[in-house]
C-alpha cells in the first residue's frame, strides 16, 4: 500500500514537472522543473529500495550536473533569450515522433504478451527484507565484475573534463 | 477504504516516533540557532573587547527571541520585477534541505530520526548540498545584479569545494568500510582511535571545504558586504530573510556534525577504550555544575529582581543537567549491580552529551576563524579550492589506501595504523603545495588578465 | 514494488517527454536538459529490472549512464559557453557556422 502510494506519487510530480520543462518560456523555470522530475525520480529509486542510486542520482544529477546547467544559464544572457521564439517550428515533427515512439513500443508490449515466454517478465520480486544491503552489493559488482567498465568511465571523465575546459577557456 | 485505513494505521504505528523527532527538531532548531547567533554575537564581541548584546536578559540572554519577534513582524518586501513563484521558492528549499539533512544524523547511539539508513553519512552531505539551490534560485529571482552575483559565486564555489570535501569523507570512510553512522562510529571506538588522527589530511581538507561550503568568513563572498550588500540575500527581508539564516545556521550544525561523527568520533568519549581514564565520565556533570554555580555567584550582581529570577532559572536548568548526565555515572559507583541496567542510558545520555560538545568546538572554531582572518578574494578562493584542496584530497585519498594496505599486510591496527598514514598525511601535504608552488609560478608567468576571472564579476 | 509495467510506462512517459523536449525546443540548454530526461528515463527501466530480478547489475548500469550524463553535460555546457561568447546566442537554429 505504501508502496504504491509513493509510487502514484513521484511518478506524478516526475511526469508533471517533466512535461512543464519541455514547455516552460524562461530556462531557469526549466531547469527547476527538471530538478524536481529528477528528485522525484531519485524517490522512484528509494522505492525501488535502490539506495546508493538514490543518493548518487542526488549528489551527481541534482547537486552537481543541475548546478552546472544553473550556473550556466546565468552566465549566459537570458534577458535576450526571453523575447525570442521558444519552439522551432518543428511541433508536428515532435507530435509524429513522440505517438511513433509511443505507438511502436505499446504494439510491443501488446504483442509480445501473446507469445509464450516473450512477455513481460510476471515473477515477484524478491521481498525488500531479504535483499542485500543496497550500498555493498553495488560496491561489489561495480568493483568486481564491471571493474573493466568503471576503468573506461574513469577515462571517458578525464576526456569530458579536459574537452570542456578546453571549449570553455578563453583565447588567450 | 478499510484497506486503506488499515495501512495508515500500520504507517503510523511504525513511523509515530521518528515523525515526532522530526517535528521537535523543526520546532526547536530555530531556537537553538538564535542561541548559536547570541553565543557568536558574544565571542565576536569578547574578541574585540566588547560587551556585546546586554539589554534583552540578564547578559543578553533573551535576545534571540527579541530578534526572531523583530524578524517576524517586519514588513516582508517583493521586489517589482521579482520572479514571484521562485522568490517565494527559494528560501523554503535552503531551509528545507537543511531540515532534511539533519533526519540521517545521529546525536548519540538513542537518538536517531532515520534509523540504520544504508546510504547513512552520505544521505546527509547529499540533502545538504541541495541548500545551494535555494541561494542560486533566490538570487535569481530577485532580479539585482547584486544578488545574482552572489548566486553566480556561491554555486562556483559549492562546486569546487564539494570535489574536495567529497574526497576527504572517502579517505575517512575508507577505514570503516561502510556508509551507515553507526557503524562508522563503532568503527573508531573499535580502533580505539578517532580518524581526525588517522586521516589527518583528509580532516584539514574537510574543515576547509566545509567553511567555503557554508559561505561562512572568511569564504563568504557570495555575501561579502564590502562588494556585494548581502550578495543573494539583497532583496529578502524579514521572515524569508531569517529563514535563509536560519538554513546557514542549519547547514553549519550539519557539517559539523558530520565532521564529529567522521573524525572526532561522534558520541564517544576521549579515549573511550581506556579503562583507567573512565573518571573522565564524571566531567560533564562537574562541568555543568561549575556553570551553575557561576550562575548563583553572578545572581547578586544583576540590576534588577526580574533579571535575578531568570540567572536562578539558568542555574537551576544547568544543574538539572548536571542531574541527569550524573545519574547514570554515580549510580553505579554507589551501587555496582546496577551498572548494567544503566547502560544504555549511559551510552544514550553521556553520547548525547559529547556529540553536542564536539559539534559546538566545531562550530567555535568556524566563529574564531570569521574574526580573525580577512576575506579571500574570489580567484584566490579559485586557486586554494582548484591547486590546492582537491589535489590534496584525491592525493590524500589515493596514499590513504597504499597505507591502509601496507597497515594489513603488517597487521597494524589502533594507533599503530597512526605508523603508515602519519607519512601518507605528510607526503599527501608535500605534494599538494608542490602543485600549489608550480601552479603559482605559472599563474605568474601569465599576464595579469588571467588572474582576473570572468566569474569575480 | 510494483508489477513492472508501471514502470515501463513512467519510462515511456519521461522518454516521450524528453524527446519532444529535443526536438521542439530552440534554446540549447533547454536541449541538453532534455537529454538528461531521457537518459533519467532508461535509468529507471535498468533499475527496475534490477529490482526484478534481485540482481545489482542493473544499478550499476544506472550507475555508469549518471557518469554518462555527467560527462556529456560537461562537454555540451563547455560547448554552449563557447558558442555563446562567440555569436551571443544559445538558439539551437542560429548555431549555421557549418551551412553554407
Amino acid at each position: 500500500m505504501l508502496d504504491k502510494v509513493l509510487f502514484y506519487f513521484f511518478a506524478g510530480i516526475a511526469v508533471a514537472s517533466a512535461a512543464l520543462m519541455v514547455t516552460r518560456r524562461n530556462v531557469v523555470h526549466s531547469a527547476i522543473f527538471l530538478i524536481t522530475a529528477l528528485l522525484a525520480t531519485a524517490g522512484i529509486f528509494l522505492q525501488l529500495r535502490a539506495e546508493f542510486l538514490f543518493i548518487v542520482q542526488i549528489i551527481l544529477y541534482v547537486g552537481g550536473i543541475m548546478v552546472l546547467f544553473v550556473f550556466v544559464i546565468m552566465l549566459v544572457n537570458l534577458d535576450v533569450a526571453l523575447q525570442q521564439i521558444q519552439f522551432a517550428r518543428q511541433k508536428w515533427v515532435a507530435l509524429i515522433v513522440a505517438l511513433a515512439l509511443a505507438g511502436q513500443i505499446g504494439v510491443m508490449f501488446w504483442t509480445s504478451g501473446k507469445m509464450p515466454g516473450q512477455g513481460l517478465p510476471v515473477l515477484t520480486a524478491v521481498a525488500a527484507n531479504r535483499l542485500p544491503l543496497n550500498s555493498e552489493a553495488v560496491a561489489k559488482n561495480l568493483f568486481d565484475s564491471y571493474l573493466l567498465p568503471f576503468e573506461i568511465a574513469s577515462v571517458l571523465l578525464l576526456v569530458a573534463m579536459i574537452g570542456a575546459v578546453v571549449m570553455a577557456k578563453k583565447r588567450a | 477504504m478499510n484497506a486503506a485505513l488499515q495501512a495508515t494505521l500500520e504507517f503510523w504505528k511504525l513511523y509515530w516516533a521518528p515523525l515526532l523527532c522530526g517535528v521537535a527538531v523543526v520546532a526547536i532548531l530555530p531556537l537553538i540557532v538564535g542561541y548559536i547567533v547570541l553565543v557568536e554575537r558574544k565571542i565576536m564581541a569578547d574578541m574585540q573587547a566588547r560587551l556585546g548584546p546586554m539589554r534583552v536578559g540578564p547578559h543578553g540572554l533573551l535576545q534571540p527571541i527579541a530578534d526572531a519577534v523583530k524578524l517576524l513582524i517586519k514588513e516582508d518586501i517583493i521586489p517589482e520585477n521579482a520572479d514571484k513563484l521562485v522568490f517565494w521558492l527559494a528560501p523554503v528549499l535552503s531551509v528545507g534541505a537543511g531540515l532534511l539533512s539533519l533526519a540521517g544524523l545521529a546525536i548519540g547511539p538513542a537518538f536517531q530520526i532515520a534509523e540504520d539508513v544504508n546510504i547513512g553519512i552520505l544521505f546527509v552531505v547529499g540533502i545538504s548540498a541541495l541548500g545551494i539551490f535555494g541561494i542560486v534560485l533566490g538570487g535569481w529571482a530577485s532580479n539585482s545584479h547584486y544578488s545574482l552575483m552572489g548566486a553566480l559565486r556561491s554555486s562556483a564555489q559549492l562546486v569546487s569545494y564539494e570535489t574536495a570535501a567529497g574526497m576527504a569523507l572517502v579517505s575517512a570512510l575508507l577505514f570503516t568500510g561502510s556508509l551507515n553512522i553507526k557503524s562508522i562510529v563503532e568503527a573508531q571506538s573499535k580502533e580505539g582511535i578517532w580518524f581526525v588522527l588517522l586521516a589527518p589530511a583528509a580532516f584539514f581538507t574537510y574543515l576547509v571545504a566545509s567553511i567555503a561550503e557554508t559561505n561562512r568568513a572568511p569564504f563568504d563572498l557570495p555575501e561579502a558586504e564590502s562588494e556585494l550588500v548581502a550578495g543573494y540575500m539583497t532583496e529578502f527581508s524579514g521572515f524569508r530573510w531569517s529563514l535563509y539564516f536560519l538554513a546557514e545556521y542549519t547547514n553549519m550544525i550539519v557539517v559539523a556534525s558530520v565532521a564529529t561523527t567522521l573524525f572526532l568520533g561522534g558520541w564517544l568519549r576521549p579515549f573511550s577504550g581506556v579503562s583507567w581514564l573512565n573518571f573522565l565520565d564524571f566531567a560533564p556533570p562537574l562541568l555543568l555544575i561549575a556553570i551553575g554555580a557561576y550562575c548563583v555567584l553572578r545572581v547578586t550582581k544583576q540590576p534588577t529582581r526580574v533579571q535575578q529570577l531568570f540567572m536562578l532559572a539558568v542555574a537551576g536548568l544547568c544543574f538539572v543537567v548536571a542531574l541527569v548526565l550524573a545519574a547514570p555515572v554515580v549510580l553505579p559507583v554507589i551501587k555496582p549491580s546496577l551498572r548494567e541496567a544503566l547502560a544504555p542510558f549511559y551510552a544514550g545520555i553521556h553520547g548525547g552529551f559529547w556529540f553536542i560538545f564536539k559539534v559546538s568546538l566545531y562550530i567555535y572554531f568556524f566563529m574564531w576563524l570569521r574574526f580573525t582572518m580577512p576575506r579571500y578574494r574570489f580567484d584566490q578562493l579559485m586557486r586554494l579550492g582548484w591547486h590546492f584542496l582537491i589535489p590534496l584530497s584525491i592525493i590524500n585519498v589515493l596514499l590513504v589506501g597504499v597505507a591502509l594496505i601496507v597497515g594489513a599486510y603488517f597487521h597494524l591496527q589502533g594507533w599503530g595504523l597512526l605508523l603508515v598514514t602519519t607519512p601518507a598525511a605528510i607526503l599527501a601535504l608535500v605534494a599538494a603545495f608542490l602543485i600549489l608552488a608550480v601552479e603559482k609560478q605559472h599563474d605568474a608567468r601569465q599576464d595579469q588578465t588571467a588572474a582576473s576571472d570572468f566569474y569575480a564579476g | 514494488m510494483l508489477p513492472i509495467e508501471h514502470y515501463l510506462f513512467l519510462s515511456l512517459a519521461l522518454f516521450i517527454i524528453g524527446v519532444i523536449g529535443v526536438v521542439t525546443r530552440r534554446n540549447v540548454i533547454v536541449v541538453l536538459m532534455s537529454i538528461e530526461l531521457i537518459l533519467n528515463a532508461v535509468n529507471i527501466n535498468l533499475v527496475a529490472f534490477s529490482r526484478l530480478y534481485g540482481d545489482v547489475a542493473g544499478q550499476v548500469f544506472a550507475l555508469f549512464i549518471i557518469a554518462d550524463a555527467a560527462a556529456e553535460a560537461a562537454v555540451g555546457l563547455g560547448i554552449i559557453i563557447a558558442f555563446f561568447r562567440n555569436r551571443e546566442t544559445v538558439l539551437a537554429d542560429e548555431m549555421d557556422l557549418l551551412k553554407w
